[in-house]
């Protein structure tokens, strides 16, 4: 299901962090491939994404941006407090398509891992301001707070060793609920 | 609606306590604020919507929906920014106002600091003046602010202070790791560390407990409300007196004049967008030195056309905040130790006596960095993305320790707030434009600080460093934003007197950092708070005396 979804065979190391999300990892794969699971993106422009994402942040033996459910938080993000930056990702992602086509024949997601690092390289010389735009949104998915959607299980937190649950003597902060506003 | 004696703008480090001496003095008063009263059940850990880190908006006002401003900055022209956007230069809007969620650092400025033109004379093209009062007049003031808001920290390891009449009223907070590796370092050095004031609670006082120390602070409201500002201090005092109303979510629109040229009023939009009229004997402006000055620029009549006190177009100039720099220091051992706040070691050695320059700053450690604040912090020739990006991040975020610290800005009077001619705010107001920028030779002073900052790291074993010191193209207000209604005895070249007494319109006070001539090389909410007693003092006095009343 995981390199069917995208037509990208994993490594191994990209399938043990998968298989090491278990569930989480799972239903990023499903999302991508059902209709309706997204606030504002379709699934053409979501697996262009995750593709650029998982450049900016791919998998070792912890889960690349996509994994960690970056394309959630921002399209969550695109449908509230990022409502601004719509056009941004609707050009962005139909012209990272459009020059993956010409250079490879293919959509961005359809290339292989070596192939999709060369075109983000491309995006970020000639798209900058767009490539921008997604780096600091998928940083901010993976490493900010579970509650927007990204950073699912608090992953990033684990890898930096940071201790849980993260308000000392307090645990009433249920990180992973989304946000009430 | 009932008359008052006075109206004060602003809930924030000021406002609060004017309110606060107002009332306890007999007067009756109406607190305005725009913005709303948070509780601890407001203190959501959010690192991407806070008070500091503000990608998802701010969590304490104001919202992003209709209070634009415009910022003029020559490098791209005039931009409307939302209030959650860098250039918008925010401070807060709520109850406490930037006291509610600031870092707390609760410092007293420098003897020097009042007397800087004085002592170094004015660079070409900039606006650097003494103050109209000294150190040892707000000294008294200084103690008063400490004891009430409740400061913790130790001066005593440094040298360099002016004289007090009584060490602060708590201990530090036990040393983190940090200070522990930085402070050896710092005496190897030849330099005096010591222990940052802070308007935060390291034992119980004043009937709430003692900081629990977690990662969430500046930016953040403390659930533990183990961190003083005026929403958990001098405003309750004011409410009890019973002679101190708040009205949250209420913007005033201007200061009303009559046909004297004396103030009558402030006209204000409440919470339901009605615009109202509160009449009283006199109006004390404290909504912060933005702002401050958009109301006085706002509040034109046929008498003003200017705005208050602004017939000598002094409003709204000498705009100045902080210019920070420093370095961020990489290690090969652990520095993090998950105590917050974090911010705990300072050295003061710098602020002044630095050859052929004017002024200085103090330096200190940084708070504690969230993941999402070390995204951009990384060792020289990392890479923006990709593995290594993310190995670097798992390589350093508990190896890092970052010094930095504000240079004291040398005013301009081209760096200021004026109305925009176009853009309005949801009430329709015309709003704040910024431009200008403070004199060039702040910059310089930054550059010494942050190479300064880097040889601390380096004598505490940093195996590189990464330099922060820019040079911005607009002014750097933001969170300590002040001198926009400058204190003087000339009220050609200022806007208040020492009393904060509006010039032209005696019954009209600003009293916040609007005032301050020049900023310190420190954090400046605790001497915003000791003008505000000071100045509240003065305003009681005054008001037993000849009063105001017309």
């Amino acid at each position: 299901m995981q390199s069917s979804r995208d037509g990208v065979p994993l490594t191994r190391r990209q399938f043990v962090a998968a298989g090491a999300m278990g569930g989480a990892a799972l239903a990023v794969g499903c999302a991508g491939t059902k209709q309706g699971n997204w606030d504002f993106l379709n699934d053409p422009q979501a697996r262009t994404l995750a593709a650029i994402c998982d450049q900016i942040i791919p998998a070792d033996d912890f889960p690349s941006a996509s994994q960690a459910g970056v394309l959630t938080y921002i399209d969550r993000q695109l449908a509230r407090h990022y409502r601004r930056h719509r056009n941004a990702y609707r050009d962005g992602l139909e012209q990272a398509d459009a020059m993956s086509r010409k250079r490879f024949g293919q959509d961005l997601a359809a290339l292989t891992v070596p192939q999709q690092l060369e075109m983000v390289s491309s995006i970020e010389k000639e798209n900058s301001g767009f490539f921008n735009l997604v780096r600091s949104h998928t940083l901010e998915g993976y490493y900010g707070a579970p509650r927007h959607g990204g950073n699912r299980d608090a992953v990033s937190w684990k890898m930096l060793g940071m201790a849980e649950p993260p308000v000392r003597g307090r645990a009433q902060y249920d990180q992973r609920k989304s946000p009430a506003s | 609606m009932k008359r008052v004696n006075a109206v004060v703008v602003g809930a924030g480090a000021a406002g609060g306590i004017v309110a606060k001496e107002l009332s306890t003095a007999g007067l009756s008063v109406v607190l305005l604020e725009r913005g709303k009263w948070y509780t601890a059940n407001d203190c959501r850990k959010d690192d991407l919507r806070n008070q500091r880190t503000t990608l998802l908006g701010n969590a304490f006002g104001p919202e992003d929906e209709g209070n634009p401003r415009v910022v003029f900055d020559p490098k791209s022209g005039p931009r409307t920014f939302l209030p959650s956007e860098g250039g918008y230069q925010n401070n807060a809007a709520c109850v406490g106002g930037g006291t509610l969620s600031y870092g707390a650092m609760a410092w007293r400025f420098m003897p020097q600091d009042f007397r800087m033109r004085s002592i170094y004379g004015a660079p070409q093209g900039s606006s650097l003046e003494d103050w109209p009062i000294t150190y040892d007049d707000l000294e008294p003031f200084y103690d008063k602010a400490e004891y009430e808001i409740g400061i913790s920290g130790d001066y005593s390891g440094s040298p360099f202070f002016g004289p007090r009449k009584r060490p602060l009223p708590m201990p530090p907070l036990a040393p983190n790791r940090e200070f522990q590796i930085l402070e050896p370092a710092a005496k190897r050095l030849g330099l005096n560390p010591f222990h940052i004031p802070m308007a935060r609670n390291s034992v119980p006082y004043n009937g709430r407990g003692p900081c629990m120390r977690c990662r969430w602070c500046v930016g953040f409201a403390c659930e533990a409300d183990a961190k003083n500002g005026s929403q958990n201090t001098v405003i309750p005092t004011a409410l009890a007196t019973g002679n101190c109303e708040l009205r949250t979510e209420c913007m005033a629109k201007e200061i009303l004049t009559d046909d004297r040229g004396r103030a009558r009023g402030v006209a204000y939009y409440d919470a339901d967008g009605h615009l109202q009229q509160q009449d009283s004997d006199i109006v004390i402006v404290s909504a912060c030195a933005i702002e401050s000055a958009r109301l006085m620029l706002n509040s034109k009549s046929r008498l003003f056309p200017n705005g208050l006190g602004n017939q000598h177009d002094q409003v709204g100039r000498h705009l100045q905040g902080h210019h920070y720099t420093g370095a961020v220091g990489f290690f090969d051992f652990d520095t993090y130790d998950d105590v917050g706040p974090g911010a705990s070691i300072a050295v003061a050695d710098y602020n002044h006596g630095n050859p052929g320059l004017c002024g200085g700053g103090m330096l200190a450690n940084e708070f504690i960095r969230l993941p999402i604040q070390m995204i951009e912090r990384m060792p020289v020739n990392t890479p923006r993305w990709g593995l290594k990006h993310k190995q670097a991040m798992r390589n350093f975020y508990k190896r890092n320790i970052a010094v930095m610290g504000p240079t004291q800005p040398i005013p301009s009077a081209d760096a200021r707030v004026t109305l925009d001619p176009d853009v309005r705010d949801k009430w329709g107001m015309p709003v704040a434009r910024i431009s200008g920028n403070v004199h060039p030779h702040t910059f310089e002073i930054g550059v010494l600080q942050a190479q300064r900052s880097e040889a601390w790291l380096k004598e505490a074993g940093a195996v590189s460093t990464l330099l922060n010191a820019g040079k911005p193209t607009i002014v750097s207000s933001g969170q300590h934003q002040a001198g926009t209604c400058r204190m003087g005895n000339d009220p050609q070249g200022s806007v208040v007197n020492k009393a904060c007494q509006v010039h032209d319109v005696d019954n009209i006070f600003v009293i916040d950092g609007s005032v301050h001539v020049t900023n310190g090389g420190f954090n400046p909410a605790l001497t915003i708070m000791a003008i505000a007693y000071m100045a509240s003092e003065e305003l009681v006095r005054n008001w037993k005396g000849t009063g105001f009343k017309s």
